[in-house]
């Protein structure tokens, strides 16, 4: 438990819904409800779990057990609202180091764990709830995919421990057949493959980076920036009738992802 | 017929590239690429790193029929970058499945299937792959709620990474005994958390535990197929003819994780621990 308040996903999840109770005594996922711009919302985080009876995904890592449970936070939620006009914003607190790597995730399927959060965020998407993720921390790979990587809005804190990937350097390094020094340099000229969120910005997936005054102890004013960005989030959501994830493909460094669905679209009807 | 015939008889999936796996898939003479070759839409990136590209990317889109019915096949060419996904083929992936969801609210019933050949992100294209990967989970569910999207994987590549996740949404999967899927590749844990964590060498353990054969058996798949370009179309069409599952797998949480909650963690499990575990539960495996 000690642990679980220092790391930087447990220290805004506990900054942003003060002391709003768990919903379940789930030790590595913690869901709980607080207002977002005084509405009803769920807020959702992964954290550490030193006593995880898969010990691969101890450190954070959404495992097996992480992916279903954020899989059915979710779920819950939309269930909730199944027959309510308007329905509650979801924000995905993220900071996940990595998925767990590891013999047991693999034998039993972690894969399909990570599709069940993955598939379940993308879900309440479709359905109308406002889903945010806010990166205050890691966002690796097949972790952030699980958790977060399906919102309508991602908004991300400016600072050197934001860091959004697809996999560590050491292990980029050696698949891509490099060293980490090699792996380093091409970044600074390759903006897809920086670690940095300045550049990850650069491709125009996240709506809004954030400067605070303190990152290790936010105070005040650093958490009326966050919750305020947040509202805006939710309120251009509510402005937006676009369910999908369209507003990412508007980035300076995502020519081609536009051209190609621009070709693919006067092609298609054409094929018929 | 005794085996050997068979052999020497069946026409191999598993040998034909991308575009000849879709043209494999669709009716003879309806299949049309796609955003293809001649767009010449090479990998800006790997060009600026002084890499190989190709001009389709790795990944042929192409729309036709099959049994009739208009299909688009989106097939990764394993045998470029290790099937890997980088802006331009995500993108052909992500924007075909989106527009094929928009022909289902316009009234046009277009289903989708995805041949999975991938160890997932290309790396040298990092965070524009995991963003496009994104975006192929998105519009597989927002497709499967109109119509069956079907995934395949025949092998060598396997199926990896953010694409192994893609392959848990998808409607009903397809391997072959040779094809492997699983989140992250015995490389990759190896490198991670050591070779007595995984043996990236031993073959028998990699193809026990993530094989076609065992992901089946454990009802994390289908069906598994021979290597032979017929069954797996006409495995494909039975499978659209069962239609949207009423509940697809990756809804499944509360099974799997009331099944994990009972998994025994303290050792490695075996193969057939895992297929008594899941097996054992319920529902899981499909009709196939």
């Amino acid at each position: 438990m000690e642990q679980n308040q220092t790391t930087r996903g447990a220290m805004w999840l506990r900054l942003l819904t003060g002391d709003a109770a768990q919903l379940h005594d789930w030790p590595s996922v913690r869901v709980c409800e607080a207002p977002l711009a005084g509405q009803p919302a769920r807020w959702i985080a992964v954290v550490p779990d030193l006593g995880n009876r898969f010990p691969r995904a101890r450190n954070g890592e959404v495992g097996l057990v992480e992916g279903w449970q954020l899989a059915r936070a979710v779920q819950e939620t939309v269930e909730l609202d199944r027959d309510a006009a308007v329905k509650r914003p979801i924000v995905a607190v993220i900071d996940v180091p990595s998925q767990a790597y590891g013999r047991r995730e693999e034998a039993f399927g972690i894969h399909q764990a990570l599709a069940g959060a993955a598939g379940a965020y993308a879900q309440a998407r479709l359905a109308g709830h406002p889903v945010i993720g806010l990166v205050v921390g890691l966002a690796m790979s097949g972790a952030f995919l699980a958790h977060g990587y399906q919102a309508n809005r991602l908004i991300a804190l400016d600072d050197p421990g934001v860091m959004v990937h697809a996999m560590g350097k050491a292990s980029a390094a050696r698949v891509t057949l490099r060293t980490v020094e090699a792996l380093e340099q091409l970044a600074q000229k390759v903006p897809p493959m920086a670690y940095d969120i300045k550049s990850y910005a650069s491709l125009g997936i996240v709506s809004q980076v954030l400067q605070l005054a303190n990152l290790a102890l936010p105070g005040e004013q650093d958490l009326a920036l966050v919750q305020g960005a947040l509202e805006a989030a939710l309120a251009g959501i509510l402005e937006d009738s676009e369910r999908g994830l369209a507003s990412r493909l508007q980035g300076q460094h995502r020519q081609a992802s536009r051209r190609v669905r621009a070709l693919l679209e006067q092609e298609w009807e054409a094929a018929d | 017929m005794t085996d050997i015939d068979q052999l020497l008889k069946r026409d191999s999936f598993i040998e034909r590239n991308a575009r000849s796996r879709a043209r494999a898939l669709l009716d003879p003479g309806t299949m049309r690429e796609l955003a293809g070759p001649f767009e010449r839409l090479h990998s800006p990136w790997l060009a600026m790193q002084h890499l190989v590209t190709q001009s389709d990317d790795g990944v042929v889109a192409a729309k036709g029929l099959l049994d009739g019915r208009p299909t688009v096949v989106l097939a990764i060419e394993g045998g470029f970058q290790g099937g890997s996904m980088g802006e331009i083929g995500g993108a052909k992936i992500a924007g075909s499945l989106e527009l094929a969801a928009r022909d289902n609210r316009r009234g046009i019933p277009t289903q989708a299937v995805i041949l999975f050949e991938t160890g997932g992100v290309r790396l040298q294209e990092a965070n524009l792959g995991l963003a496009a990967i994104a975006e192929i989970q998105a519009a597989i569910v927002d497709l499967r709620r109109y119509t069956p999207v079907i995934g395949v994987s025949a092998g060598t590549v396997g199926c990896y990474g953010g694409m192994s996740i893609a392959a848990g949404l998808c409607s009903y999967l397809v391997l072959t005994r040779e094809a492997r899927l699983g989140l992250n590749g015995p490389l990759v844990i190896e490198q991670e958390a050591g070779v007595g964590e995984f043996d990236a060498r031993n073959r028998s353990l990699i193809w026990g535990l993530t094989g076609g054969e065992q992901r089946v058996a454990s009802g994390l798949a289908d069906a598994c197929v021979q290597d032979d370009s017929a069954e797996v179309r006409a495995t494909v069409a039975r499978l659209f003819g069962q239609g949207v599952p009423a509940r697809h797998r990756s809804e499944r949480a509360q099974e799997y994780l009331a099944a994990l909650e009972r998994a025994d963690t303290a050792a490695q499990p075996t193969a057939d621990a895992v297929r008594a575990l899941y097996g054992a539960t319920d529902n899981h495996r499909g009709d196939a």
